[in-house]
């Protein structure tokens, strides 16, 4: 798919989704008990260091940046008017170290192993009532119904523009939902058809 | 719950995810973009009720934490929900939840201007009320300032509750069978 995941064979590529995934939350949770600026800073500097050490070019660190930098350049001033420059500092420096991180195990994961990863997180939660074959379900037709919706917002565009009406929002979003929800009941007939029982939610 | 219930609930999950792809509503006189994305939060809970609704955010947030690149702009990743702006994407599925949950008390021949109400409490009440704290907390701002920051983005959502109310209507009329 489009995902941002580069292949790979470092120590982090091979290490457990479920592994990263804790201690990005423990890193996460750290992060924010740290008040010293010279200490996050580097931080963010080993964070950076990382991207190297896992294969990745420094350029892909630059991109995990990207999203956030309007905003987080925005913060930073604000901080340096409003909490003086060591705030500042602080504040931007855990902002990078933080994007960072999640950056690696983002590009360093496949999003399916992602995925599966989730499934089996839902696991455990049996016992609380959820099922998780079909919190495995819903994740796996969400992940088809992706590009299928992409392609009804694309159809319908193209169907408005001849009515001069692409770039209204009603014209556009109505029909795009209601061809959508004609697919779900076809969807769902078909997944019954194959044996899915949707009480035990097992096949 | 039946097997189209867990269509619907991934459905929903995947036109949130479409409607980012929508272009940006330009807001001329204050010079915003909105994205359509958070449509998909109201809508889900108008149109899927709290349970499934909350349920088909979940499910986004969760493809977004897995890696797919959802967001309006093509923004996903664990970077971007741990960032300033994450509560704000966090509190999607309560927010879906609160809609829905809202809606269903109301009687079905409740004004129009109740059911926006419920659409503002449930779909930008509750995001601002995780999102704000969230961005104070990372920005290392005061609460105060946080949320002067957010107001950028009401017009917009206030707009985005309006354009709700009008495709759940006429969603509804097409497709009574939700």
């Amino acid at each position: 798919m489009f995902a941002p995941f580069r292949p790979g064979s470092s120590w982090l590529h091979r290490a457990r989704p479920a592994t990263k995934l804790l201690a990005l939350a423990a890193a996460g949770t750290g992060l924010f008990l740290i008040e010293s600026p010279a200490l996050m800073s580097a931080l963010a500097a080993l964070a950076l260091a990382l991207f190297p050490l896992s294969g990745l070019p420094l350029q892909a660190a630059a991109a995990q940046l990207r999203p956030v930098a309007l905003l987080g350049a925005l913060i930073v001033l604000v901080q340096a008017f409003v909490g003086g420059p060591e705030t500042a500092l602080l504040v931007g420096a855990r902002l990078v170290a933080l994007l960072l991180l999640a950056g690696l195990i983002t590009l360093t994961t496949r999003t399916q192993d992602m995925i599966n990863t989730l499934e089996r997180a839902l696991r455990p939660l049996a016992r609380f009532g959820v099922n998780p074959a079909r919190g495995a379900l819903a994740l796996s037709l969400a992940v088809r119904f992706i590009p299928i919706t992409a392609q009804i917002v694309a159809d319908v565009r193209e169907a408005q523009r001849v009515r001069g009406l692409e770039n209204n929002i009603l014209a556009l979003t109505v029909p795009t939902i209601i061809r959508a929800l004609r697919l779900t009941d076809e969807v769902a007939d078909a997944i019954e058809a194959r044996g899915f029982d949707p009480e035990k939610g097992t096949s | 719950m039946t097997t189209k219930d867990i269509v619907k609930i991934a459905l929903f999950a995947a036109l949130t995810a479409a409607l980012g792809l929508f272009p940006p509503i330009d807001l001329p006189v204050l010079g915003a973009k909105i994205t359509a994305q958070s449509l998909g939060v109201m809508l889900a809970g108008a149109l899927l009720g709290a349970r499934r609704g909350g349920l088909a955010l979940l499910l986004f947030v969760a493809l977004v934490a897995a890696g797919l690149p959802l967001l309006a702009g093509g923004r996903g990743g664990l970077g971007v929900l741990l960032g300033p702006s994450g509560g704000f994407i966090f509190a999607f599925p309560l927010a879906a939840f609160v809609t829905g949950w809202l809606l269903a008390r109301l009687s079905p021949d409740a004004s129009i201007l109740l059911g926006l109400a419920a659409l503002i409490l449930g779909g930008i009440g509750v995001i601002y009320a995780l999102g704000i704290p969230w961005l104070s907390v990372v920005a290392k701002l005061p609460l105060q300032k946080a949320a002067i920051g957010a107001m950028a983005f009401l017009p917009g959502d206030l707009i985005k509750a309006v354009i709700t109310l009008l495709i759940a209507r006429a969603v509804r009329r097409a497709y009574p069978a939700l």
